[in-house]
Order: C-alpha cells, then sequence, then structure tokens
C-alpha cells in the first residue's frame, strides 16, 4: 500500500490562556487516500475542526500548540515546513471551505477579484487569463449566467451561491485536498442538498481527496468513503462509512447514531378550545425610495395567513430561511406590527396597545434559536428565570426563588446552579434554560422559534423529550418554528409549510410527511429527511 | 458511554433525589455538564476576575494604579501634611486641634480673628505655655514666607547656606524658625508661597475637578446616548443633529466670555465644562444600545412584558458600561487637562487658588525661577501619564479579543 495523501499521526493540539493548558486534541491518527472522501464526525467541542485546521497550520499561535505527532502531506510534515513553504501549499494543494459563507468573503470585493486573486497569487495568472478561468470555475460550480455574476459583491448573492463562489476559490487551483468544515450547516436544506451533490459531483470529476467535517450523520452516509468519529478530542471509531452506519463498534458513534429526534406528537383533542387564532395576517415592510421616501413598494414577509392552535396542540411552522416564519411568530406575540385578526384565549389582541399587551405577556412565552444570544450574559441563572415573575406577579422574594427551583428541576437542571452565569453553561443547558424562563410565567402558550437549531443533535433530541414531556404535563400550546423536518416530525400534530409569506401546504404531520402534495414540499421532504437534490426550477439557489 | 458517566457524577450534587421526581428527563438522559466548548477553556473564573488578572499582568498600568492610589490618598489629607497650622496644640493644658478649628488670636494674646501660628510672639507664647506638632510642610497654599533669603520667587531653601537661608529672620542663624520645617523645597513662587504646599493641593483639586467632572458627564453622557441608542429614529436623529450643532460650538470662547461676566469658582468652572464633555461619550454608548438592542435576550425580555427603562437599565447598560469604563481615564485626562489650561490663561479657579495652570503660567512670566515651571510640568505630566498608563491597562483588560495571552 503507498503512502496516503494526507497522514496524520498522534496529533495533539493544546491551548494555553493564562498560564493553563487544555488538551483540545489528543493523539489522533489517521489518513486520507487520494481521491477519498473521509468524513470526521463528532459534536461540537469534539476537535474536528482544531484537527483540520492543523493540518494547514492555522490556528491562533503560538496560543495553541502541538506537543506531539506529525501531519505528513505528500511526504513533508506540515507542522515543521517554514512559513514560505507552507503558504505555497495553503490555497494550492490544500484549500479550505468554512462553514459561514456570510463572513468567509471580504464583503468589499467583487466575486472576480476574490476568486481572481488566488489564481493571480498562485499561479501568477494576467488579469485576463484570471478572468476566463474564474468564469469557468463559476460555470463548474454551477452558478448560473456567471458572466453578470463576476461584477457582484458577496452581499447580493444567495447564501448558496457564495457557498458555490467559496467552492470556486478552493477548486481555482486544483488542489489536491479540500477541507471542507462544516460547509453546508449555515444554509438550507434544499441548498444543502445541491451544494453537497455538487461537491461529490467535483470532487469525482477532479480526482481530490475530501477531508469533510460534520456533525450531521444525515450528510456523512452521503457523501463520505469513511468516516473517522471524535469526542472529546480522540477518535474512537474509524472505518469504511456502511460498516460504521451498520455496526458501530464504539459505544459513543452508536450513542450518536441512536440520537434522532424520535417519536410523534401526543394526540391532540380536535374539540379543546382554541388558544391563538389569526384571520389573513399580514407583515409587510415598505420598501422606500427617493427624496420624499414614498412607499413604493413592501416586501411581503408574511402575507395572510390564518391559522388557529387548539390547547394542548402543537403547530409546526417549516420553511427555508426568508419564508416568514419567524415574523409570523413575533407577529403572534405583538412584537412586531402587523395587519389581520390576531385571537388570543378569545380576545382579539392585533389592536391592543403595548401597556396593555404587558399582563397578557406572562401568558404568551417564546424561546429562541440562539442560546447564546437569549439570555443576558450578565445575569445569573436565577436573576434570568425571575424576571418575569418580578413584573407579573406579587410573589416575595423566597416564592420567586422557589418558583426558580421549581422551574430548574422541571426542565432537568439543579437548581443549585441558579447562581451561575449563562456562559458556565452548554448549549443544551442554556436552551433548557430558556424553556425555564418560558415555564416559570406558566403560560398557555409558547412560541418556540427553532429552538433546538443550534444544538449537537443527541442534545436536541433530549431537548425535543422535554418539550414534549411539559406539553404533555402542563397542557401546554407550541407554536414550533424550524427548518428541520426531523425535529417537526417528532413534535407536531399539525405543519404548515411557508413559502415567500404565504402557506404553501398545511394538514396533519403525518400526511404532510408522507403524501405531501406540492412539488415545494416533496422537495423539501427530499432534501431534509435524505439529502436528495429537488429537480429543477422548484427551489431557489 | 462518556455521557452517561458524567451525568451520574451530576446526580450527587443534587441533594434530595425525591424533590426532583418530577423531572421531565431522566437523570440518566441529561446532557454531560461540561463539554469541552471549542478550544476547551477554562470558563469558570467570571469575567471581572479574567479582566482583573489581565490589568495585573499589565505591570505598568498596574503599577500607576497603586502609585496613582498612593499619590490620591495622601494629598487627600494635605491638610495634615502641609498646613501653616500646627496638628496639635497643648496650651495652658488644653489640646487644641488647629488644623480642624479656627482659633481666634485673643486664646494666645493676639488680635487676629484667625490665629497665625507661624507668628514669632504666637509661637513663643505657646512654646511657653505648652507644644505644638507641626506637619511636615510648615505652609499651606496660601502661606506665604514672610522672610525669604532673595527677592520673589525665591529658590529652594536647600540651595542656599544656612546663613542666607536665615539672613531675613529677626534673630539670624539663631532664629527658632530656622529650622528644615520652614524651607521651601521646591521654592516660593512670585508672592512667596511654597510651591511645594501649592503642588500638593493643586494635585487634589485637579484629580477632583477631573473625577467630578467625569462622574457628571458620563452620567449625563450615558443617559443621554441610552435613549438615543434604544428608541432610535426620530428620537435618535434628531438628538444627533443637536449634538453635532452643539459640539461645533467653540466651547473655548464660550467658557472665556463667561468668565468674563461672572467670576469663575469651582462649580461654575465645573458646570461650563460639563455643557461641552457630556458629548464625549454619547457616540459609543449610543453604539452598543443600537447594537445590542435588537440581541435576542432583549427581544426575550420584551417578550416577558419587560419595561423599557428596566430593559436599559438591566440588560443593556451592562454592555454599554465596558466601552463606557475604557474611556473613563481618557475622559479624567481630557478633564484635567482642559483646567489647567484654563488656569494657565487665567480664566480658570479664582485666583490664590492652588492650581497647577496657573504654577505654569508663573513658570512662564518667571523664565528666571526655573524651579516653577519645572515642579508644575514634572507634577502635571506625571498625574496625566499615569492615568494614561492606568486607562490603557484599562482597556487591555476590557478587550474581548484578548483571549489568547
Amino acid at each position: 500500500m503507498t503512502a496516503p495523501l494526507l497522514q496524520i499521526e498522534d496529533l495533539s493540539v493544546a491551548f494555553h490562556q493564562e498560564g493553563r493548558t487544555a488538551l483540545a486534541v489528543d493523539k489522533v491518527s489517521f489518513g486520507i487516500e487520494k481521491g477519498e472522501t473521509l468524513a470526521v464526525v463528532g459534536e461540537s467541542g469534539s476537535g474536528k475542526s482544531v484537527t483540520a485546521l492543523s493540518c494547514v497550520r492555522l490556528l491562533p499561535y503560538p496560543a495553541a500548540s502541538h506537543p506531539s505527532g506529525r501531519i505528513l502531506f505528500k511526504g513533508r510534515d506540515m507542522l515543521q515546513l517554514p512559513p514560505k513553504e507552507l503558504q505555497k501549499i495553503r490555497g494550492n494543494d490544500i484549500t479550505m471551505i468554512f462553514q459561514e459563507p456570510m463572513t468567509s468573503l471580504n464583503p468589499l470585493h467583487r466575486v472576480e477579484k476574490q476568486v481572481g486573486e488566488i489564481l493571480r497569487r498562485h499561479r501568477g495568472l494576467s488579469d485576463k487569463a484570471a478572468r476566463a478561468r474564474t468564469l469557468e470555475l463559476l460555470d463548474a460550480v454551477g452558478i448560473r449566467d456567471p458572466e453578470s455574476r463576476l461584477a457582484s459583491y458577496p452581499h447580493q448573492l444567495s447564501g448558496g451561491q457564495r457557498q458555490r463562489v467559496m467552492i470556486a476559490m478552493a477548486l481555482a487551483n486544483e488542489p489536491d485536498l479540500l477541507i471542507a468544515d462544516e460547509p453546508t450547516t449555515a444554509l438550507d436544506v434544499t441548498v444543502q442538498a445541491q451544494i453537497l451533490a455538487l461537491l461529490k459531483d467535483i470532487q469525482e470529476r477532479m480526482g481530490m481527496a475530501m477531508m469533510f467535517i460534520t456533525h450531521d450523520l444525515g450528510i456523512v452516509r452521503k457523501i463520505a468513503d469513511r468516516v473517522v468519529v471524535m469526542t472529546e478530542g480522540k477518535v474512537v471509531e474509524t472505518g469504511a462509512t456502511e460498516r460504521v452506519f451498520t455496526a458501530p463498534e464504539h459505544p459513543y458513534t452508536r450513542h450518536l447514531l441512536a440520537a434522532e429526534p424520535t417519536g410523534s406528537a401526543p394526540v391532540a383533542d380536535p374539540n379543546a378550545p382554541i388558544v391563538v387564532e389569526t384571520k389573513d395576517l399580514k407583515v409587510w415592510f415598505p420598501v422606500k425610495r427617493g427624496l420624499l421616501r414614498r412607499t413604493v413598494d413592501h416586501i411581503k414577509a408574511v402575507d395572510g395567513i390564518d391559522l388557529e392552535v387548539r390547547r394542548g396542540e402543537t403547530l409546526g411552522v417549516v420553511g427555508e430561511s426568508g419564508s416568514g416564519k419567524t415574523t409570523l411568530g413575533f407577529a403572534i406575540l405583538r412584537l412586531i406590527q402587523s395587519e389581520g385578526r390576531i385571537v388570543f384565549m378569545g380576545d382579539a389582541i392585533d389592536q391592543t396597545s403595548w401597556s396593555k399587551m404587558r399582563p397578557l405577556r406572562s401568558k404568551m412565552q417564546i424561546v429562541f434559536q440562539d442560546p447564546y444570544g437569549s439570555l443576558s450574559p450578565r445575569m445569573a441563572v436565577g436573576e434570568i428565570i425571575a424576571e418575569g415573575l418580578k413584573i407579573h406577579s406579587r410573589m416575595s422574594a423566597a416564592e420567586r426563588e422557589e418558583a426558580v427551583v421549581r422551574a430548574l428541576t422541571e426542565v432537568g437542571l439543579d437548581p443549585a446552579t441558579r447562581s451561575r452565569y449563562p456562559h458556565e453553561f452548554s448549549g443544551g443547558q442554556r436552551q433548557r434554560i430558556a424553556i425555564a424562563r418560558a415555564l416559570v410565567l406558566e403560560p398557555d402558550f409558547i412560541m418556540l422559534d427553532e429552538p433546538t437549531s443550534a444544538l449537537d443533535r443527541s442534545v436536541q433530541a433530549q431537548v425535543v423529550d422535554l418539550l414534549r414531556a411539559v406539553q404533555k404535563r402542563r397542557n401546554l400550546t407550541f407554536l414550533f418554528i424550524s427548518h428541520d423536518l426531523q425535529v417537526v416530525r417528532a413534535l407536531a400534530n399539525e405543519v404548515i409549510v411557508m413559502r415567500s409569506g404565504k402557506v404553501v401546504e398545511r394538514g396533519h404531520t403525518k400526511d404532510i410527511f408522507e403524501t405531501p402534495q406540492t412539488d415545494y414540499t416533496r422537495a423539501l421532504m427530499a432534501a431534509a429527511l435524505y439529502h436528495e437534490q429537488a429537480p429543477a426550477g422548484v427551489v431557489a439557489d | 458511554m462518556e455521557e452517561i458517566r458524567k451525568s451520574g457524577d451530576e446526580r450527587e450534587t443534587i441533594p434530595d433525589r425525591d424533590a426532583a421526581e418530577d423531572l421531565a428527563v431522566a437523570f440518566e438522559e441529561r446532557e454531560a455538564t461540561a463539554l469541552p466548548t471549542g478550544a476547551g477553556f477554562d470558563t469558570a473564573t467570571t469575567l471581572n476576575q479574567r479582566r482583573w488578572r489581565i490589568f495585573k499582568r499589565h505591570r505598568r498600568g498596574y503599577v500607576s494604579l497603586w502609585l496613582f492610589l498612593v499619590l490620591f490618598t495622601v494629598t487627600l489629607f494635605a491638610e495634615f501634611i502641609a498646613n501653616d497650622r500646627p496638628l496639635l496644640v497643648s496650651y495652658k493644658g488644653e489640646l487644641l486641634v488647629p488644623v480642624l478649628v479656627d482659633y481666634p488670636e485673643e486664646k494666645f494674646g493676639g488680635f487676629l480673628a484667625r490665629t497665625d501660628y507661624r507668628d514669632p510672639f504666637i509661637r513663643d507664647e505657646i512654646e511657653q505655655n505648652g507644644w505644638m506638632i507641626w506637619p511636615p510642610i510648615r505652609y499651606d497654599y496660601r502661606a506665604v514666607n514672610t522672610s525669604p533669603p532673595t527677592p520673589l520667587p525665591s529658590a529652594p531653601s536647600w540651595m542656599f547656606t544656612k546663613e542666607k537661608r536665615c539672613s531675613l529672620m529677626p534673630e539670624g542663624v539663631d532664629d527658632p524658625s530656622c529650622t528644615i520645617w520652614n524651607w521651601n523645597w521646591l521654592g516660593t513662587d512670585d508672592q512667596g508661597r511654597d510651591v511645594l504646599a501649592r503642588v500638593i493641593y493643586g494635585f487634589r483639586i485637579s484629580i477632583l475637578f477631573g473625577l467630578v467632572l467625569t462622574a457628571a458627564s458620563s452620567v449625563i453622557g450615558i443617559a443621554a446616548g441610552a435613549v438615543q441608542g434604544y428608541f432610535g429614529g426620530w428620537t435618535d436623529l434628531l438628538f444627533q443633529r443637536f449634538i453635532e450643532i452643539w459640539t461645533s460650538v467653540p466651547s473655548l470662547y464660550i467658557i472665556l466670555i463667561l468668565s468674563a461676566v461672572f467670576t469663575p469658582n469651582f462649580f461654575l468652572l465645573l458646570g461650563i465644562l460639563l455643557a461641552f464633555s457630556w458629548v464625549s461619550l454619547v457616540g459609543v454608548v449610543r453604539a452598543e444600545f443600537l447594537r445590542a438592542r435588537n440581541f435576542e435576550y432583549v427581544t426575550a425580555a420584551r417578550a416577558l412584558g419587560v419595561g423599557s427603562l428596566t430593559i436599559m437599565w438591566r440588560h443593556l447598560l451592562p454592555n454599554a458600561m465596558v466601552a463606557t469604563l475604557t474611556f473613563l481615564p481618557f475622559i479624567m485626562n481630557g478633564s484635567i487637562s482642559t483646567l489647567t489650561s484654563l488656569d494657565f490663561l487665567g480664566f480658570g479657579l479664582p485666583p490664590g487658588s492652588p492650581s497647577l495652570g496657573e504654577l505654569l503660567a508663573q513658570g512662564k512670566n518667571n523664565i528666571q525661577a526655573p524651579w516653577l515651571g519645572i515642579s508644575g510640568f514634572i507634577v502635571i505630566s506625571l498625574m496625566l501619564s499615569l492615568l494614561i498608563f492606568i486607562g490603557e491597562a484599562v482597556r487591555d483588560a476590557f478587550d474581548p479579543r484578548k483571549t489568547f495571552v
């Protein structure tokens, strides 16, 4: 057997901060053959990104260091190469794609310059030759009408297009190894499927090796030849994809594979009273132009939505980003201006003033997507949870304390942690805190805005179980907004599919998932559940 | 499994399992408590502890802080260090505290309303009937050396021989006043006042003025910035235009005109300078509020029904405080320099006040007496440098990007 293209041997990565040392990667070894796709799988904090960044020495040195190990690329140790040599390899033999297409492109440079720079730098191409090659590349990554896109700035491109430009940049010099660090995580499912298909296709055409870092096992199964499973800085399992999925050896791999959210929503009573009802709900943002700022058009974020949710029921709202699903939720909670009737517990609230809404707010609560952003970083957890109580109830400090303890216990956290600050908790724990904050007011209705999207799969499943248990016990009503169809399937009684502010399809969860009626819903399902690319024209790119 | 083993440890930390039986999630299914986050840093220490550590690591700033605190504390008690009145007097069996209490001279057989303890007659009277304890420097900022060795301004005493130093005293070298305690360590100014005493008092008044002005302009500036940033829209637009107009008013002219009309004193000066200095923080605070008002935790608070004032105070202000604290030492420096420059021009504190700017002006007018200018220069530059060094260290300590040090 010949030596692999990239061989990582005994690699360790340590970070030093203020005299302390933390080992992020601990004696990791694996190799990538020429033309192979290797998936590195693990939950956040498992050290997978750090391992990948070590390969091209992009870690924040000298805070990071390598106590042990070698990284052999074509027989040369990347960790010992002088910076000049390293620069020649970066962007030429090894290239990277990052997770966030928003921030990995320079917002001030046109597409032509972004892609062309690499060609000029590494290949020494003239402007004209670089332009021709750029066009070729953009075409290869499936950007329609590349000629006109050359002059576009990153903000004029959609997320999928930006990621395609990133890929074009990564492919510009026909690398031997492409390191893709969660390249599809920030994208919508339908776009995700397209990008995966593109990567696979290009890889086969160009015969390059790919190191694909992800936490999404569905993608791994779809794309990878071999899998490396990492946890807590160690490799626990390596093997061919098929073998790892069918016969996982390590308990952690089995745990990961079993972590899909499962089950379905408890059967709702069709005669229960309606908690929330909207009639022809609209949120239009005016587009103003000209000297007098006249309204020339509207962005119709939510465009005439009727819905009703009964007590104890969960209504799932699914759709891609920009479909208006979060705006719909905010409008129902009267956090943004809207038109159309909103009825909450039998009372119309669409005309109620902000101050008159305040007493009602304890009955309608919200849990946000980002467990890092939704908790005030400078307040202790106990204070965060008690804040609503201070406003809405006349409890004494001791009673509030008791309520906080009850809420924390209910969401499965140790009540003794209430004097700690949010940054001391993991993502899943923070989301539990956010749920506790909503529950402590004993609301009737909770809007859940992508509460699981920022979490690892296994943690997602726990949060879904928690939500289901809480709902059952308190007979709560949920409006569950998500683009993650698996989670929706596990939680919602009814689903509405939104696109461009309008309802595309609605019905019982089972019906929507098993017999979708519209092309769009079918494409969404295929992309989300099987990572299949939709036929052209059904979804945007 | 890794995770489950961790949850097992967690179980022991919950004291009462029965109370926790209503759990939605079984203990065994709980998430691990401490999954390493990305780089795996220890996050157990609070943010402020981390900042204090970074601040301490900044040697120059840390030393400056202590030096400044010592100087400030010492000068706060200027009356006990440099005074023309004794700290404690025992006179005919009675204990008197002249440093705190004004005793009429009648008590000692004189006729002035306020006892001049430096007067030979009073001094002898007290010495014969008891004793006096003097502060280390027997002048305050107004006390005049009545027997200077040379025409005023007179050079530091250590530059003369003993005979020369005491040549004007009634009994010459044998005069009881001819001691080291009556030295003018840094010489006298053109009115015979002790420069060292004036520098000590001047340092104190500069710092106090700076502190009060900084505190007042921060309060106003933060409030104004908070309102603009939080409400945005028209409030912001109008307020911003007002500030633009206001800052384009030439403040120095206004101050000169006002000082010509009114007799300047500490509080009038403070008021005038405040009217122009509060804008310095508005921009920073406004930007922080604009940024943070769309954070999810602010929306979460609004969804809880929290009022605007509470949101601003509890959720947004802590964010803005970091930016504000970083600026404070520099604003204080600016305030002190403004006061000094006004004093230098003669439009500052009322005549006779111990002011560093006035000392500089004297130095300029008396080039032949370099001790005036040099003393003023050293004290002012030391004070401003210490504050700048502290400010730099504070800025580094609050810098969120200083993760990797």
